[in-house]
């Protein structure tokens, strides 16, 4: 015989269990709309617009809403069939009603962005469009003889659909072929990806920079009287607190050819008038502008975190016969590594996305992707733009999850 | 009662007109003064209505960005002709009827008294800027003559800079190789003929600076960091002649470009933003600006009317890329062309500048 258990309750006699649960429920809903204002702020400041962007890399219905017939006839005719009559047909028929609500240009922009000067094609073509007569193979032929171009039949496929990989076929230097094949373009025409890769080895470079220098700084700062490393520390912030704008021009007037370092290197007879180092407008120049930039992040995180460290365990280190460089090696270095971890991911991750000093010293080899990312903008092709900038997100999303992996991300500190 | 409400209704209605301001975008600097003392303050004089200036790095991307948006707070914005020919495709832009121009002085209606091109159908064009070389008298005392001496690093020693980008500076490589204004675009639609511009830059890559923004080459200059720049012929021009630095303009090769007035679409204060334009565009409007700066009106008839600039001594005429004697060896920047082929070239362009 086993009996039931009688039903704990509260003092009114309800179930405890219940009670438990609205209670902490209660609990769970005011801890929630505490936090819902960050939460809308980050949904609306943040989430939305990245989804929005990521969205807007592979949609684009520029040519699919404004050529419904083009379109319907590429759905019904697979890949590989050779545009006939009909094909024609349906393309004057788009043309016309594209004369009638001015919509060449958006078609055409949209075709423009995979071949190269096809937007006059479209316009001029759509002016004369209601004067053309069947047959339309021969009508568009003699318009322009472009019209029978495999590549262009191609580009109007792929953009039938809103949906497209195109923006990021380009973004990573390829092409759409005669064949519907993706194939690479002209060497000469290259430059996404190695400029990618440049952004990412220029980026860790800056970083690891950025921590040979920090290093000691915020050591010194960490274990300085509080007086002098009050002043040490308004020296790291003051060029923080400065418009990044007035630090990359004062750079520029530091160390252009007749700047002050080479003027005082000249004066000095270290070099002679025609042999001015060239320091900036160039690769060299983006480094060590960039580095003194994001110097405070690095310096920052490191101090915090070396602040906390017991300077009683390097003494026990060496009273138990270490050398100095096995003390640093295996007792402080390890300790400081939170903070390694979190100013070089700090670092890293803005210099990756740096844009207005590369733009302003960067000169020939000095620029980055985020250039070209702007240029893109300026240039209202803002699918290639948010191709563009959708790599990078995952570049650097893909940096965090290695991180993680080999540092881990609970080891991060930030302050 | 009733008083009262005819009262604040009254005021109401005066508050509602003190409201409907025009917002004009514009590119800052000199250029945006030019447009406040010659359009602005004589529209606010004359009707009452106050007019904003707001600087943009090029008014087009905010423009954009707004329509997008549907938030819309400028009426009127300063752009350039291929922007201008995009975004009214995209239908960002409300068109302007020609018909709301007002005439030239002797009659002569606004679509003829327009030069070529310079009225689309969401545009008005203002100005005619150019893209020009410049050296600094200094540093060549027998200096430079035409476009070919630019690119001649021997007998002109020194560093140049050009604008970081493909347009005007392939069009200035291939007239420096003799090719003749009129056939520059054909030219360059051909890929011998873009390799002929690229081989021309070729000559002169390793002593260039590329510059980004129009107030950087006569800094440039000013430093002794080159001694030839391509720029913006009103920079220079303000250089020269408001802070007498020894700087000379070269026309020869020179580069035309409309700048242009749009409305874009939901603008709020739409018929405001049309009589602004209409007003701004006009025969002595635009001949004023050139008091301002050396940039020149986009109408014929405002031609003969362009005097002296601020300082009350400088004669503005041979200053400005429009007048005869500088338009010898002009080429008018082809929209066409660039639009078609923008991405393509820059493309290039930049895997040019990347390769060592």
């Amino acid at each position: 015989m086993t009996d039931v258990p009688p039903l704990l309750t509260t003092a009114d006699g309800r179930p405890l269990k219940a009670a438990l649960a609205s209670a902490q429920g209660r609990a769970r809903r005011k801890a929630f709309y505490l936090v819902a204002p960050l939460l809308l702020f980050v949904v609306f400041s943040f989430i939305l617009p990245i989804g929005q962007m990521l969205h807007r890399s592979i949609y684009h219905d520029g040519f699919s809403s404004t050529a419904p017939n083009l379109s319907a006839w590429f759905a019904a005719n697979p890949s590989g069939t050779e545009p006939d009559e009909a094909a024609f047909a349906a393309l004057a028929a788009d043309l016309a009603e594209m004369k009638k609500n001015k919509t060449a240009g958006e078609a055409a922009t949209r075709i423009n962005y995979t071949v190269s000067a096809t937007r006059s094609l479209f316009t001029a073509t759509a002016r004369k469009a209601d004067k053309l007569q069947p047959p339309f193979k021969e009508a568009l032929l003699a318009e322009d003889a472009k019209w029978g171009e495999p590549v262009i039949w191609q580009a109007m496929r792929a953009a039938s659909n809103p949906y497209t990989t195109d923006f990021y076929l380009i973004a990573t230097d390829r092409a759409r072929g005669a064949d519907g094949g993706i194939e690479q373009v002209p060497e000469n025409e290259r430059i996404y990806l190695w400029l990618f890769g440049k952004t990412f080895i220029l980026s860790g470079l800056i970083t690891f920079i950025c921590l040979i220098l920090a290093f000691p700084i915020a050591h010194l700062l960490a274990t300085l009287p509080m007086a002098k490393s009050n002043l040490l520390m308004i020296l790291v912030l003051l060029p923080f607190w400065t418009s990044l704008l007035v630090r990359t021009t004062s750079w520029i007037v530091l160390l252009q050819g007749q700047g002050v370092v080479n003027n005082i290197l000249v004066s000095l007879g270290m070099i002679g008038e025609d042999g001015r180092i060239t320091m900036i407008y160039n690769q060299t120049g983006t480094i060590i502008v960039m580095t003194h930039i994001l110097l405070p992040f690095m310096v920052l995180p490191l101090y915090s975190v070396m602040r906390t460290i017991k300077p009683s365990y390097a003494r026990a280190a060496r009273s138990l016969g270490a050398t100095s460089w096995t003390t640093f090696r295996r007792i402080y270095l390890p300790q400081t590594l939170p903070g390694i971890g979190a100013g070089a991911l700090l670092v890293f991750i803005l210099a990756v996305g740096y844009y207005i000093t590369p733009a302003l010293v960067g000169g020939a080899d000095g620029q980055l992707i985020s250039n070209l990312i702007q240029f893109h903008m300026s240039k209202s092709n803002w699918s290639l733009a948010a191709a563009l900038s959708g790599m990078l997100l995952v570049g650097v999303l893909l940096l965090y999850w290695l991180y993680d992996r080999l540092v881990g991300i609970d080891k991060l500190k930030l302050g | 009662m009733k008083k009262i409400l005819t009262l604040s209704t009254a005021l109401t209605a005066v508050a509602f007109a003190a409201q409907a301001d025009v917002t004009v975008m514009s590119w800052g600097g000199a250029y945006s003064q030019s447009q406040l003392e010659a359009y602005a303050k004589p529209y606010t004089a004359q009707t009452g209505v106050k007019v904003n200036m707001v600087d943009a790095d090029n008014p087009a991307t905010p423009v954009k960005a707004m329509v997008e948006a549907s938030n819309v707070t400028v009426d009127v914005a300063d752009v350039e002709y291929a922007d201008a020919i995009r975004l009214c495709d995209e239908g960002m832009l409300e068109t302007i009827d020609p018909a709301m121009l007002p005439a030239a002085p002797d009659g002569t209606p606004a679509t003829e008294d327009f030069l070529p091109g310079a009225l689309t159908d969401c545009a008005v064009s203002t100005i005619v800027f150019s893209t020009v070389f410049a050296y600094d008298t200094s540093k060549f005392p027998e200096g430079p003559k035409s476009i070919a001496d630019f690119f001649d690093l021997e007998k002109f020693p020194g560093k140049r800079a050009m604008r970081k980008g493909a347009k005007a500076n392939l069009e200035m490589a291939l007239m420096a190789d003799g090719v003749p204004a009129a056939d520059v675009y054909a030219t360059l639609e051909t890929p011998e003929g873009l390799d002929r511009a690229f081989a021309m830059l070729d000559k002169i890559k390793k002593d260039t600076i590329w510059w980004e923004a129009g107030a950087q080459p006569p800094q440039l200059l000013a430093d002794g960091e080159v001694a030839m720049t391509t720029a913006y012929n009103g920079r220079i021009f303000a250089a020269a002649v408001a802070e007498n630095k020894p700087f000379q303009v070269v026309w020869d090769g020179q580069v035309l470009e409309y700048d242009l007035f749009v409305i874009p679409k939901g603008a709020p204060n739409l018929e405001e933003a049309k009589k602004f334009v209409a007003f701004a565009t006009d025969t002595q409007r635009l001949a004023d600006q050139a008091k301002w700066i050396s940039y020149g009106p986009a109408r014929k008839s405002s031609g003969p009317l362009v005097g002296l600039y601020q300082d009350g001594k400088t004669e503005m005429g041979p200053h400005m890329p429009t007048s005869a004697e500088n338009l010898t060896n002009a080429l008018p920047s082809s929209y066409e062309f660039w639009v078609d082929r923008d991405s393509e070239l820059n493309e290039r362009f930049n895997a040019w500048l990347a390769a060592n």
